[in-house]
């Protein structure tokens, strides 16, 4: 019986990430006035990842949540044109959005895949503005599901998946079983564009609003930011005349 | 080799000032455009022109998308959109390359034609192939003695039972001899516009022959050749509409061609105020980059002005024709004259600003200046845009 079981629902949680980055002058943080946002490329291969699987008849439902404000619904409605089936915005805006970090994040999640008894869970593995890469651990941790992170290969096998992900060392394959959370590194797969009637029909699919209130989730940040500031300018560098002026001049900086 | 950087890398503000003022959804199409453009178009765009490839297979890629048939009917297989939302698309696309873009325009023009005038019969035949771009299409009315006068046009198709025998040729026809459906303009009845019939015709007919290969300034990414009718047979079955009638099919066609003309110089001047821009912030010379220089500030500020003021005119146009407005003729016509006179000014200041690189073909900005030099003279030269314009003016009651 278990193992003819297969995935029913996953949830892929595409984030947008800021295009440009320039530091308040206040340093407090990042302009996000006017920015162009976008949907973080990770993301996108996770769900293609989803899509892919779905069409493979493996699963049967790809539900796409973004947290945020307004402007979230964007992400969602690229991946409704991408193939996921519908969407669920979390609406966070004002202050709680400036505060929102992959905790929060991770609590949303867990109460939605609760909710919504899903199977998988595929991120992408890291956010290209913060570079946390820590949603997806919290959200299994959250959940006590297994995770699959930094995948490059997914294979579902009943309900078992095998995960080959990219570590330092080179490629580890494990096998986890479902429900279970995955996150996508760069090599897992080539994300489709979404073609025109893809687009059209994506406009018919639902987007559910939810409060994170409604989830029983606390926003509230354990973390302060307390400054931003931009990398110091490249200095200029110094023309030495002989291989000795060099190796001085390193030695003096202690480079050597 | 410098070659382009896609736009999408470098400067997201100015992908997003054209898209102020568009719905969700066009924003979306929009989206793909530029991702396409800048992905699978832009970094091979000096390529096929140096080479003078035609690139079937990134424009099937297109097709998968959805761009074979933006404004053909879903019922036969097209994207179903509105002249507005073509114009944004080919605007985006044509950041990636304007000649490949251009062609795609030329072949979606051909499918509507088709699409629109065509009887069931033939909408089903041929509309479902083109809007996968598993053939392409070309579309012939100008001939070596006829240009702005076209309907002097004296390609003849005679009637033998069911059968016209087409005797006569056409010049200048973008994809000639690569491309498997031309749509002819050709003489069935007497002298003038009234005497003139639209005819589909296939490649491998016998009696259709092509010219040689025409070396141009730009386009080069399209070929170009005479296509040639001697005692060409064709069913008559493959003509759309009535006798008579292909002079109003072939200048329906042209009102929404010269939309998209106008919006793929609109693509090359927003490109090339990118690159100039770029240039600007990076070239030093006296001391100071190049935008510290007022004279290039206030030039930059007034190719970015007039191609605002572009943009908002070839989406009025497109528009209207959508919507069927009694302007939409001359809008088309303003468009297209305005639109391309100021897209290759801008364009050519850009190239101005690059100083001796933008001489050389290592940058791209010189590539978007002799691509849409010929949006001034093709789908009616900007002289005829004149004569269209000023004649609605003065027999309006």
């Amino acid at each position: 019986m278990h193992s003819n079981r297969y995935c029913n629902r996953i949830i892929v949680l595409p984030f947008s990430v800021l295009l440009e980055i320039r530091v308040k002058p206040d340093n407090s943080g990042v302009v996000t006035d006017g920015v162009k946002h976008s949907m973080n490329p990770f993301c996108e291969i996770a769900v293609e990842e989803a899509v892919k699987l779905k069409e493979k008849k493996l699963i049967k439902e790809v539900v796409a949540v973004s947290c945020g404000p307004q402007q979230s619904q964007e992400t969602i409605r690229t991946a409704l044109a991408m193939g996921a089936d519908r969407g669920i915005h979390v609406e966070v805006a004002g202050k709680d959005y400036e505060t929102l970090g992959p905790l929060q994040v991770s609590k949303i999640m867990a109460a939605l895949a609760k909710k919504e008894d899903a199977q998988l869970i595929i991120l992408g593995k890291q956010a290209i503005d913060d570079d946390c890469n820590q949603t997806g651990q919290m959200t299994a941790a959250l959940l006590d599901w297994p995770q699959g992170t930094f995948a490059s290969e997914v294979s579902l096998d009943g309900d078992k998946v095998k995960v080959v992900r990219e570590i330092d060392g080179g490629l580890e394959t494990i096998k986890i079983s479902t429900p279970a959370v995955l996150t996508a590194d760069l090599r897992l797969n080539t994300p489709r564009y979404a073609t025109l009637p893809n687009i059209m029909k994506a406009k018919k699919k639902k987007i559910a609003n939810v409060k994170p209130a409604d989830l029983g989730v606390d926003l509230t940040s354990r973390l302060e930011v307390l400054k931003v500031e931009e990398p110091p300018q490249r200095q200029a560098g110094v023309k030495v005349e002989t291989v000795e002026d060099l190796v001085g001049k390193l030695k003096e900086t202690g480079r050597i | 080799v410098r070659g382009y950087t896609p736009l999408l890398n470098t400067a997201p503000h100015s992908q997003e000032r054209s898209s102020y003022g568009l719905t969700d959804e066009q924003k979306e199409f929009q989206k793909v455009a530029f991702d396409f453009a800048a992905n699978e178009m832009a970094p091979h765009m000096a390529e096929w022109d140096q080479k003078e490839i035609f690139p079937v297979e990134t424009m099937r890629k297109a097709a998968q998308l959805g761009f074979g048939g933006i404004y053909v009917q879903p019922d036969v297989g097209g994207s179903g959109l509105s002249r507005l939302d073509t114009s944004v698309i080919f605007e985006a696309l044509s950041t990636g390359c304007v000649s490949t873009t251009a062609y795609i325009s030329i072949h979606n023009m051909c499918a509507w034609m088709i699409d629109t005038f065509g009887n069931n019969e033939q909408r089903e035949k041929f509309c479902p192939d083109l809007c996968l771009m598993e053939k392409f299409a070309s579309y012939c009315l100008t001939e070596p003695g006829s240009g702005s006068d076209a309907a002097s046009l004296l390609t003849t198709a005679q009637r033998k039972g069911d059968l016209y025998i087409l005797n006569g040729s056409k010049a200048f026809i973008s994809g000639g001899g690569d491309t498997d459906i031309y749509v002819v303009m050709c003489r069935t009845g007497g002298k003038g516009p009234k005497g003139i019939s639209c005819l589909v015709v296939e490649k491998g007919t016998p009696g259709l022959s092509f010219g040689k290969k025409e070396k141009k300034v730009g386009w080069n990414s399209q070929p170009t050749r005479a296509v040639i009718f001697e005692d060409c047979a064709v069913p008559v079955i493959n003509r759309l509409g009535e006798e008579g009638q292909g002079f109003g099919i072939a200048m329906k066609g042209l009102n929404g061609g010269r939309i998209n003309i106008a919006s793929c110089s609109l693509g090359a001047a927003h490109a090339c105020v990118q690159l100039a821009r770029d240039h600007l912030l990076v070239r030093k010379q006296f001391g100071e980059t190049l935008s510290n220089n007022q004279f290039l500030q206030f030039r930059l500020a007034e190719m970015a002005t007039k191609l605002v003021a572009s943009r908002l005119l070839v989406r009025e146009a497109a528009t209207a024709l959508q919507d069927g407005r009694p302007d939409a003729v001359s809008l088309c016509s303003m468009a297209k004259l305005f639109v391309t006179d100021e897209c290759f000014n801008i364009c050519n200041q850009a190239l101005q600003m690059h100083g001796g690189y933008g001489y050389l073909k290592d940058y791209a900005v010189q590539q978007f200046v002799r691509d849409i030099r010929v949006h001034q003279i093709l789908e009616g030269t900007n002289e005829v845009m004149r004569m269209i314009i000023s004649r609605n003016l003065l027999t309006e009651l």
